[in-house]
């Protein structure tokens, strides 16, 4: 940086780290005391909380759940957040705590999940128990993490990236293509993967209930966090952060950086087996397309919404992620759920706008707007209102008298589409009442896109949501929901 | 088979002669040359900004669809209402300026507002591009493949008769080289000498130079560096639309999950190359193409991308900077 000194100003009011950083970052304990309303009263209470009392406070709720939850709602909600909250919290080790940018770790996952399924299923006959599976292949796997993680003594960054993002679609070719014959058999069984893994089995105890299962996972979720928390305050966590922020300072520091990026791994790989052996018991089975990239970045969402480096914001990104995952899943038995979350969002996100007479002037416009479009597409042709809403349910067919709904206009949800995605970025480049003017008509297309195109396909649109969160998650708040904001000094 | 097909790899050299070894030649410069297009794209993003753009795959794919979407809008496959020659050029035309124009959108709706940031977190907003092109693609197709089909591309619709550009232009060692991948190579090239020019002769160039090397020093000299990586984007994606339409002729179908896959390899390409090098990006293209015709013709198709990218991960080992890039010393 060449820049004059000047006077100290907040980073985030200027777009780059200036001289006076360090003083911006000395006082941000008196602008936290500062901070007033509810936000600044919660955020004080939350950091009251003793982090003994956060976890025992989220096993106690959580253990409630199999007692008010039907069957279908505990394995979906509560059983696969805690499976993504344990495996976002092996990659939070390696991404979060030593800030090594691992794009491999979906592979550690499924090394542990055919690990599991090789050892105690009918493939080969080999029924082992849990109590001897589950080490064997948590040791394993973090021996494999120890080999990738060697690689990361010659590679920085952007290469380290490379290198685990081709060990991952190594492992995924490995499985799904070459299939190579091991004792007669197909040692991973190509594209239908391996059927018939055993129920997790402890000293001749079988977990047979979902609730035995959603128990166990929660225990181990909790005891894993409490190691992290642990670790991430021991001495090692410490190095892991100066490791973090700046390797170079951290070398000279005399911390050993390349035994600490090799531990990063093993413990990111050992978790990432550990719970790959759960998931494979839970299944049953083991197929490839668990493991490829859709998970690795539905687990970077995970962890960057919460927080990098934070355990309880692995938790928070784990519930938001799984639940809205959930929500949209064709599976999920109240449709239209997915309709009053997908508005409840919409309307949240713009309820951000200040002062009331724009938000005033959006909402009415808005609905305005609405039903001129109607009244003109009617007028044009009838065939461009003569659809129907999916799932429509209470207060969905009304909607129809808002929406246009085109019958037997195949290209339009194309451009429809299209067009949506270019008046967003419209209205994210213009300010003002002009933007106020772009968005009235974007969101009566939002209404339009989701009842003519996305609501068809809720699995593709969850996906498409993940990818947009994804950049305007960096964009708007890059350290994540309870993440503190890094100055990067130059 | 009871044994690893590795073993097998002599056998197959001897079955196959020196006609097999010239088709899997032929098929490794053609794919090695679309590789190369691709590569192209990432490196000079790079190489500007040091951001590996995830969606860079993802974009070659939309332009693999624009260029099927040109052609349907001309009639179609089986019945084009335009001569085949100007097709195609409407087709590269098409693909090529809709692909340079997303590129660009991206460029500054992603990834702009985000210069400034720690270094995650353009990767990770590259990931959400390319998350949010695949499925969007995925949403509109319904996960359908849609079907140059180049055999009948320019035949005669009601005999059959497949169409000039499956039609052998020569042969080697009696083994016949399509038109189509005469097409595609030479397209490459073209466009290869034609980047090398701008990048060497032109003001642009210069300009994409000297923002490479020091973006702030550049800025001070006058350079408006964010038109100039703006206008980085636009080529290389321009690139990669050239290359989706050559792929789709080549390989004749295009679906929404192509540009992972082939833009991990041309990111291979552009990695084996060294990353920023344009003549690297070239060069690992068509290293990457060969390696991978001849480990499906050698070894079997099946292992063929474990072997790129087991070849790439000791290659990365031992030459981080790959062949034709320089050591970059990290300044404290």
């Amino acid at each position: 940086m060449t820049e004059t000194p000047q006077a100290p100003v907040g980073p985030d009011e200027v777009d780059r780290p200036r001289i006076g950083v360090d003083e911006w970052v000395a006082s941000a304990e008196q602008r936290h005391e500062r901070a007033g309303g509810l936000s600044g009263w919660i955020s004080r209470g939350w950091e009251g909380i003793p982090p003994a009392g956060k976890l025992l406070g989220f096993v106690a709720l959580a253990s409630t759940l199999p007692f008010w939850m039907n069957q279908g709602d505990l394995f979906s909600y509560g059983l696969f957040t805690l499976l993504y909250a344990l495996l976002a919290l092996g990659l939070n080790i390696v991404v979060g705590f030593a800030g090594l940018l691992d794009l491999g770790y979906v592979a550690f996952f499924g090394i542990g999940a055919y690990g599991y399924a090789l050892l105690s299923s009918s493939h080969y006959g080999i029924h082992w128990q849990a109590e001897f599976s589950i080490p064997v292949v948590v040791l394993g796997t973090a021996f494999v993490g120890l080999l990738l993680g060697l690689t990361s003594r010659r590679l920085l960054g952007d290469y380290l990236a490379i290198v685990t993002l081709f060990f991952g679609q190594a492992f995924v070719a490995f499985v799904n293509n070459a299939n190579p014959h091991v004792a007669g058999e197909g040692l991973t069984g190509g594209p239908n993967g391996i059927p018939g893994v055993d129920p997790l089995n402890f000293f001749g105890y079988e977990l047979q209930s979902l609730k035995q299962y959603y128990f166990f996972v929660l225990i181990v979720f909790a005891l894993a966090a409490a190691a992290l928390y642990f670790l991430n305050e021991s001495r090692t966590g410490r190095s892991w952060r100066a490791l973090r922020e700046d390797p170079l300072a951290a070398e000279a520091m005399s911390i050993p950086v390349n035994r600490l990026k090799i531990l990063a791994f093993v413990f990111g790989a050992g978790t990432a087996g550990l719970t790959g052996c759960i998931f494979a018991a839970i299944q049953t089975g083991v197929v490839s397309g668990n493991f490829t990239v859709a998970l690795l970045i539905t687990l970077y969402a995970i962890i960057i919404l919460g927080g990098l480096g934070s355990i309880a914001g692995v938790l928070i990104g784990a519930i938001v992620i799984n639940v809205t995952f959930q929500f949209l899943s064709p599976a999920n038995d109240v449709p239209e759920l997915k309709r009053w979350l997908f508005y409840g969002a919409i309307i949240l996100i713009v309820a951000k706008i200040r002062p009331w007479s724009k938000l005033a002037a959006i909402f009415g416009g808005t609905i305005a707007f609405g039903f001129v479009a109607h009244a003109v597409a009617q007028a044009i042709n009838s065939s461009w209102t003569a659809g129907t809403v999916v799932d429509a349910g209470a207060g969905g067919s009304a909607l129809e008298h808002w929406v246009i709904l085109p019958k037997g206009h195949p290209a339009f949800d194309t451009w429809a589409y299209i067009i949506l995605v270019a008046a967003i970025i419209v209205c994210s480049q213009v300010k003002g009442w002009w933007r106020v003017g772009a968005l009235i008509p974007t969101l009566y297309w939002v209404a339009v896109v989701w009842e003519n195109v996305l609501a068809e396909q809720p699995a593709v649109t969850a996906l498409i949501l993940f990818g947009a969160l994804l950049i305007a998650l960096m964009q708007a708040r890059p350290q994540g929901l309870l993440g503190t904001a890094r100055v990067e000094i130059v | 088979m009871h044994h690893l097909p590795l073993l097998d790899i002599f056998d197959t050299i001897r079955q196959l002669g020196w006609g097999g070894f010239f088709e899997l030649l032929r098929n490794g410069i053609v794919l090695g040359s679309v590789y190369a297009l691709i590569a192209l794209g990432y490196t000079m993003v790079y190489g500007i900004l040091k951001l590996l753009n995830f969606a860079h795959g993802d974009i070659y794919m939309v332009g693999a669809f624009l260029g099927y979407g040109v052609l349907s809008v001309l009639g179609g496959p089986l019945a084009p209402t335009v001569a085949l020659v100007p097709l195609i050029i409407l087709m590269f035309v098409g693909a090529m300026l809709g692909a340079g124009t997303l590129g660009v959108v991206v460029e500054r709706f992603a990834y702009r507002p985000l210069r400034n940031a720690p270094r995650i977190a353009p990767l990770i907003s590259a990931l959400g591009v390319s998350f949010f092109l695949a499925n969007s693609v995925l949403l509109l197709t319904q996960g359908q493949r849609y079907n140059y089909s180049a055999y009948q591309l320019g035949g005669d619709a009601e005999t059959g008769l497949p169409g000039p550009l499956v039609e052998p232009a020569f042969s080697v060692l009696g083994r016949p080289v399509t038109v189509v991948q005469v097409l595609v190579v030479s397209t490459s090239i073209f466009l290869m000498v034609a980047l090398t020019l701008l990048v060497s002769r032109t003001r642009l160039g210069k300009a994409m130079r000297a923002t490479a090397f020091d973006r702030e020093a550049a800025n001070m000299m006058g350079i408006n560096t964010d038109r100039v990586i703006a206008s980085t984007f636009f080529i290389g994606s321009v690139l990669a639309g050239a290359a989706g339409v050559m792929f789709g002729l080549y390989i004749g179908e295009t679906y929404y999950f192509m540009g992972f896959l082939a833009g991990l390899k041309a990111f291979t390409a552009a990695v084996v190359g060294g990353i920023g090098s344009i003549p690297g990006a070239m060069v690992g293209g068509l290293l990457i193409g060969l390696t991978e015709s001849f480990a499906a013709g050698y070894v079997g198709g099946q292992w063929s991308d474990i072997v790129v990218f087991g070849i790439l991960i000791l290659f990365m080992l031992v030459r981080p900077n790959g062949l034709l890039g320089t050591r970059a010393i990290q300044k404290v």
